[in-house]
């Protein structure tokens, strides 16, 4: 269990990250979610005890950090924002270096194998670090940092650098690893959050802004009593009918579309579902509705909310504990499939065939992965 | 602290620089050698020993300079330092094998008593003497280099600073026969490295020598110590 208190971190006037405060459970993958200079790797470097805090204290299974900083290290597996390579080494060099460094006592050869076998870098282990492309360097570095088996997993951005088909390797691993293990992962790219993670916390200028679910976080945003629909037939006639649905609120009309299809925005009372008593009145006169979807908002519209300003960050605190009891978790699926769709078609076209592929697929992901 | 010289001997004969000191050393003590001995006739090995002082002076930097520096700049420093182990037990890694490289270098000069021992016999007191001379040298320049490295990721200002160091151990000679005031003079005699270095040489075996290179050693260790605790703060 990892402890966080009133982590707060100073450069000179600068504060990189101030009075942060969570829990990470045994088995809990927390994924961290912020900008870039957001505070996310500083935060990890001070729970990894690379750097200090200037004021807070880190505690994992009960030992802090600066008190007895070998007992904690000992637990802890890191993979840091640049993967600590030492390039003039093979893999199998860098590894058993690691190895002794962290003063193990398993089977060495192969647990080492094991590991390897486990991200996938079995191909180049005696290969020299630094003629890997980027993608294998990150699993070398996160070989490393699953060396002994740590009951925790520090990965800042694991999966940057790595072509869409290891994305989704790594994912799984990560998930896969979350049974035995506690995890933290920071990330800017939200679809790995919400795909792996069981929380999130989202984190701008050095604070925690939200600290939830990824469906609760969606629904907190979300405005799912609003839907946008597309319905085909008269344009007043659909307006005055949906006008006239229980619990309606709002109608407003968006246009034409084609011949006599129109588009209009429905909002409902808070909560309220307007799809089903639609749908059966739309039926009922026989004009179809070509489709409906709902203002759900997307983790990266939530994303963007919270980090846009700090008012919206007091506004979802509020939210998020009146729908934490809603829980509907239906809503962040609209979310999540979209970006894994995309996800899963660059992997048609990109699955490596080789090395020399395995080095340009991974600087396509890394652009891929900033666009995301 | 066993992993950590282990992999930094690895990277000193896995790049040129571990071969290239070895070879600048061993060019310079044969000469040496050769000239001061073998041409000359002469068993004695101190003209070797006292010229291998500046040699040594202007060599260390060399296998200094990277010695915390790389780790800065590659940030495998974020390896180490999450690692469960000690400061010390990092930077005594680190200190040891630079320490271990300049052992072989110096390994050379046994050689050359046992090729004078072919002939007669040798001062072997006087040659363990001179070589535990070098040795403490040594090791005080090397703490002093690794303490200049910890201080940047530029290993070209790493080795510039330790060669700017040498010099200035070489000024404070020519200084302290300079200086006028008697009691700056007798301080700033007191720092010379050559001094004390010179008495070992001539057979003088002074422990207070012994103990001011071991306390150079032993200081500037502390200080990298000190500065890689400071950048945890930062």
């Amino acid at each position: 269990m990892i402890e966080v208190k009133n982590l707060t971190k100073r450069y000179g006037a600068k504060t990189a990250v101030q009075d942060i405060s969570f829990t990470v459970n045994d088995g809990e993958i927390l994924g961290f979610l912020g900008p870039n200079g957001a505070g996310k790797s500083t935060t990890m470097n001070i729970i990894t005890g690379y750097t200090s805090s200037s004021a807070g204290t880190v505690t994992i299974d009960g030992d802090e950090i600066l008190e007895s900083p070998l007992k904690v290290k000992a637990k802890i597996g890191y993979l840091p924002e640049h993967p600590p390579l030492y390039l003039d080494m093979t893999v199998k060099e860098y590894l058993s270096f690691m190895y002794d460094l962290k003063k193990l006592k398993l089977q060495k050869k192969a647990h080492i194998e094991e590991i390897c076998s486990l991200v996938g870098i079995t191909d180049v282990y005696t290969r020299i670090i630094k003629n890997l492309s980027k993608g294998y360097r990150q699993r070398v570095g996160l070989a490393q940092a699953l060396l002994g088996n740590p009951s925790v997993l520090i990965l800042d951005e694991p999966t940057v650098g790595l072509d869409p088909k290891q994305i989704i390797e790594i994912r799984n691993l990560i998930k896969d690893l979350g049974k035995k293990h506690t995890i933290i992962l920071s990330s800017h790219i939200l679809p790995e959050v919400q795909a792996t993670c069981e929380r999130v916390i989202v984190i701008a200028r050095g604070r925690i802004i939200a600290d939830d679910t990824p469906d609760n976080l969606s629904h907190a945003m979300s405005t799912d009593h609003k839907l946008t629909v597309r319905i085909d037939g008269p344009e007043n006639e659909v307006f005055k009918l949906l006008g006239k649905l229980p619990k309606i609120q709002r109608v407003d009309k968006l246009g034409l579309r084609e011949g006599s299809v129109y588009d209009y925005t429905l909002e409902a009372e808070p909560g309220a579902d307007l799809r089903r008593e639609m749908f059966r009145r739309l039926a009922e006169r026989n004009w179809p509705l070509l489709s409906s979807r709902s203002s759900e908002l997307s983790l990266e519209d939530i994303f963007l909310q919270l980090t846009d300003s700090d008012s919206a960050a007091a506004l979802l605190r509020d939210d998020a504990a009146e729908s934490a009891e809603a829980g509907e978790a239906e809503a962040a699926t609209v979310a999540a499939e979209v970006p894994d769709a995309v996800t899963t078609a660059d992997t048609v076209t990109t699955v490596d065939t080789g090395e020399e592929t395995a080095e340009s697929n991974g600087d396509e992901s890394t652009s891929g992965g900033t666009e995301e | 602290m066993t992993a950590i010289i282990r992999r930094e001997l690895n990277a000193y004969f896995s790049s040129p620089i571990g071969y290239i000191y070895l070879a600048v050393f061993y060019v310079f003590a044969g000469f040496y050698f050769a000239f001061s001995s073998l041409f000359s006739q002469s068993a004695d090995l101190t003209p070797v020993f006292s010229s291998l002082f500046t040699i040594v002076l202007f060599l260390i930097p060399i296998l200094t300079m990277r010695l915390l520096s790389e780790d800065q700049k590659n940030r495998t420093d974020q390896a180490l330092l999450t690692a469960p182990i000690s400061l010390t037990g990092l930077v005594m890694g680190k200190f040891l094998a630079a320490l271990l490289v300049f052992i072989m270098g110096l390994a050379v000069t046994l050689v050359y008593a046992l090729i004078i021992a072919v002939y007669t016999p040798p001062n072997w007191a006087g040659i363990f003497a001179n070589f535990f001379a070098l040795l403490l040298l040594g090791a005080a320049l090397i703490a002093i280099g690794m303490f200049i490295s910890s201080l940047t990721e530029n290993q070209v200002i790493a080795a510039t600073g330790g060669f700017a160091a040498g010099l200035g151990l070489i000024i404070v000679d020519a200084l302290g026969s300079v200086v006028q005031n008697p009691f700056l003079s007798k301080v700033i005699t007191g720092l010379s490295f050559f001094n004390r270095y010179s008495d070992f040489t001539s057979g003088l075996f002074d422990f207070s020598n012994v103990l001011f290179f071991a306390s150079v050693c032993a200081i500037f260790i502390f200080f990298t110590i000190r500065v890689l605790e400071k950048r945890r703060w930062a």
